[in-house]
């Protein structure tokens, strides 16, 4: 039996405490006329992985950036329903508000920052900690520690290292702010399948040793599933179907619509979705 | 020595001496552009607003040492105040908007310094002579005015302490981070408004020091806003987003355009000093257009 397994098993029956995040029936809304959200919701359980699936435009993204406010910096807003983060509301304050309370966004399309080097990537993630330099090298090597690559590389300019160091540089900045939880913006975006199995193992390891809960959208409904406990599939802009990632690994329709098989099991690349598409920004 | 060799020194150092002031007007116009990708127009209004400010507070009866401090705090609110009314309205929007706003924002502050200043030009005395420095000229046997030489200084210093500021400092990594990216710096809580009051603050006090150079000299006047032209070979030279780019560009330029006037102007009658400067940029813009510390924009995708 494989880990997955187990912990799918375990969240399946988990305790019904009070979810890190709860996310109720929102409507997000760009330039006051485009409504991408039409009542979203979903939970995220404490100390879980969750995904949150669907094709291109269904609006992965704009429900992340309602999370975690980012959506404010693009015109865009939450015009309906509420969002809890550890009990409180959140839905009108700011992202650095929120990185405050503990919940760090990483961005789609891994946005490092292309002049910095990879280690003073990892401290800007520190910002808003009030942090001595020795306090620094330590978080720093708590980081580094789940990214071996990233102390290789701690010197390089972030813009000229590869796109899964570019990703695990953002993840690890995001950690620096010593988050409870982190929302991923497709991590498999343009990676070849060693790399994203190496950074989900690496976000695994994250979940379970920091104890960080994770709300994940995922194009690569394959990968997303294999590490989630709980899955949500979006369709413009509503949830279409939810469930333990197990049970929507082998449901018909998403087997069909979204792993690229056919019913009889066999994978039919024809019909498969690009996974890997052209990085786009924002 | 000989004194060709002599004469050349001098106008050599004469020249560097501008230039670490070109250098200076230049650092303003970089630090902001770097931290919120605004070209600002205004800063030759600052420059003037600011040095004009600091002459007015001296003349209502302030010592030296206040109406400084008083003019600093005037820059960090008028740096408050654009991020406030300017910056935050427009923030996503398109880089020529912001352009226009700022051109706005120059003719704001020359209107507010006429207004509450008067328009007539003021002496400013910084104690300091603009005559030859007796025991250089003595020991070496060139000439260099102490005004030059302590303004180059204070230029010099100013540009060191940005440097540093900017490398090795917390607002200044937060500052750079803006720089690369306003989202994916907002996404981990740097919290852009308080950069962007930081930039304009400190272009604000960089702009009171260049005042004050350059006020010293020519007399604190209108003409102080077209300083910030001067400027504009610079930043093409070293480039919109080098820091260190600037600072040796100013310094090219300041020299090149005083030996280009003493040795290359007899040959077109002289006056090639207001110009020089701009056909060196023409000349990187042509074969270097990324400036000389070429900050390449990084693409990978
Ligand atoms: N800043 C914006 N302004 C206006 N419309 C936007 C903006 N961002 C996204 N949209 C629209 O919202 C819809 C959902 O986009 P979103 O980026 O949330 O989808 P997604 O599920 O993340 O897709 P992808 O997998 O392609 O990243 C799309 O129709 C998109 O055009
Ligand atoms: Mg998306």
């Amino acid at each position: 039996m494989t880990m997955t397994a187990t912990r799918t098993a375990e969240a399946a029956a988990g305790p019904a405490a009070q979810p890190i995040l709860s996310v109720r029936n929102i409507e997000a809304i760009y330039d006051n006329v485009i409504l991408v959200l039409r009542g979203v919701s979903l939970e995220v359980p404490e100390g879980s992985i969750v995904a949150l699936l669907g094709g291109n435009g269904a609006g992965k993204s704009t429900t992340l950036k309602s999370i975690s406010t980012m959506i404010t910096a693009e015109r865009g807003r939450v015009s309906k329903g509420s969002i809890h983060f550890r009990g409180e509301r959140t839905d009108q304050l700011t992202p650095g508000a929120l990185v405050g309370m503990g919940m760090v966004q990483v961005m789609e399309g891994r946005m490092c920052f292309g002049h910095l080097t990879v280690e003073e990537n990892l401290v800007a993630g520190a910002y808003t900690r009030k942090l001595s330099k020795a306090q620094i090298r330590d978080e720093l090597e708590r980081v580094y520690a789940y990214f071996p690559r990233l102390k290789e590389r701690r010197t390089s300019q972030a813009g000229y290292t590869s796109g899964g160091e570019q990703q695990m540089t953002a993840i690890g900045r995001a950690m620096m702010a010593k988050p409870r939880m982190l929302l991923l913006d497709e991590p498999s975006m343009g990676l070849a399948p060693q790399i994203v199995a190496e950074i989900f193992e690496i976000v695994r390891d994250l979940n379970e040793k920091e104890g960080v809960s994770i709300l994940l959208a995922e194009q690569n409904t394959a990968v997303a599933l294999k590490y989630a406990n709980y899955g949500y599939i979006l369709e413009s802009g509503r949830i279409m179907m939810d469930g333990p990632a197990a049970d929507l690994a082998a449901n018909k329709d998403v087997r069909e619509f979204y792993l690229g098989m056919s019913s009889d099991g066999r994978d039919s690349f024809r019909n498969r979705k690009s996974y890997r598409r052209k990085k786009r920004w924002i | 020595m000989n004194p060709e060799i002599l004469f050349f020194f001098e106008v050599l150092l004469g020249g560097l001496l501008a230039g670490v002031m070109y250098s200076l007007v230049a650092l303003g116009f970089v630090l902001i552009y770097k931290a919120s990708s605004v070209f600002n127009f205004a800063q030759g209004a600052m420059v003037f607003f600011a040095v004009l400010s600091f002459v007015g507070f001296m003349e209502l009866g302030l010592p030296f040492f206040l109406a400084l401090l008083v003019t600093v705090g005037l820059m960090v609110l008028v740096g408050m105040a654009t991020e406030r009314f300017v910056l935050r309205p427009l923030v996503n929007q398109h880089e020529d908007t912001l352009l226009m706003a700022t051109i706005g924002l120059a003719f704001v502050l020359e209107g507010l310094a006429q207004l509450v200043w008067g328009v007539e030009v003021r002496r400013l005395d910084l104690g300091i002579p603009d005559v030859p420095i007796m025991w250089i000229a003595d020991a070496t046997g060139i000439f260099v005015s102490a005004l030059d030489l302590v303004a180059g200084l204070v230029a010099a210093v100013m540009v060191a302490v940005l440097a540093i500021v900017f490398s090795r400092t917390k607002v200044g990594l937060g500052l750079r981070a803006v720089a690369d990216g306003h989202g994916a710096a907002m996404s981990i809580g740097i919290p852009l408004s308080q950069v962007w009051v930081f930039v304009w603050a400190t272009a604000g006090i960089v702009a009171l020091v260049a005042g004050m150079l350059w006020g010293a000299r020519a007399g604190v006047q209108f003409a102080l806003v077209g300083l910030a032209l001067k400027a504009l070979p610079v930043l093409i030279i070293g480039g919109f987003t080098s820091v260190p780019g600037v600072i040796v560009a100013g310094l090219i330029v300041g020299a090149s355009e005083k030996l280009a006037e003493v040795y290359i102007g007899p040959y077109f009658g002289g006056g090639i000093e207001g110009w020089a400067p701009y056909m060196l940029a023409v000349l990187f813009l042509m074969f270097r257009p990324e400036g000389l510390f070429g900050e390449r924009i990084i693409r990978r995708v």
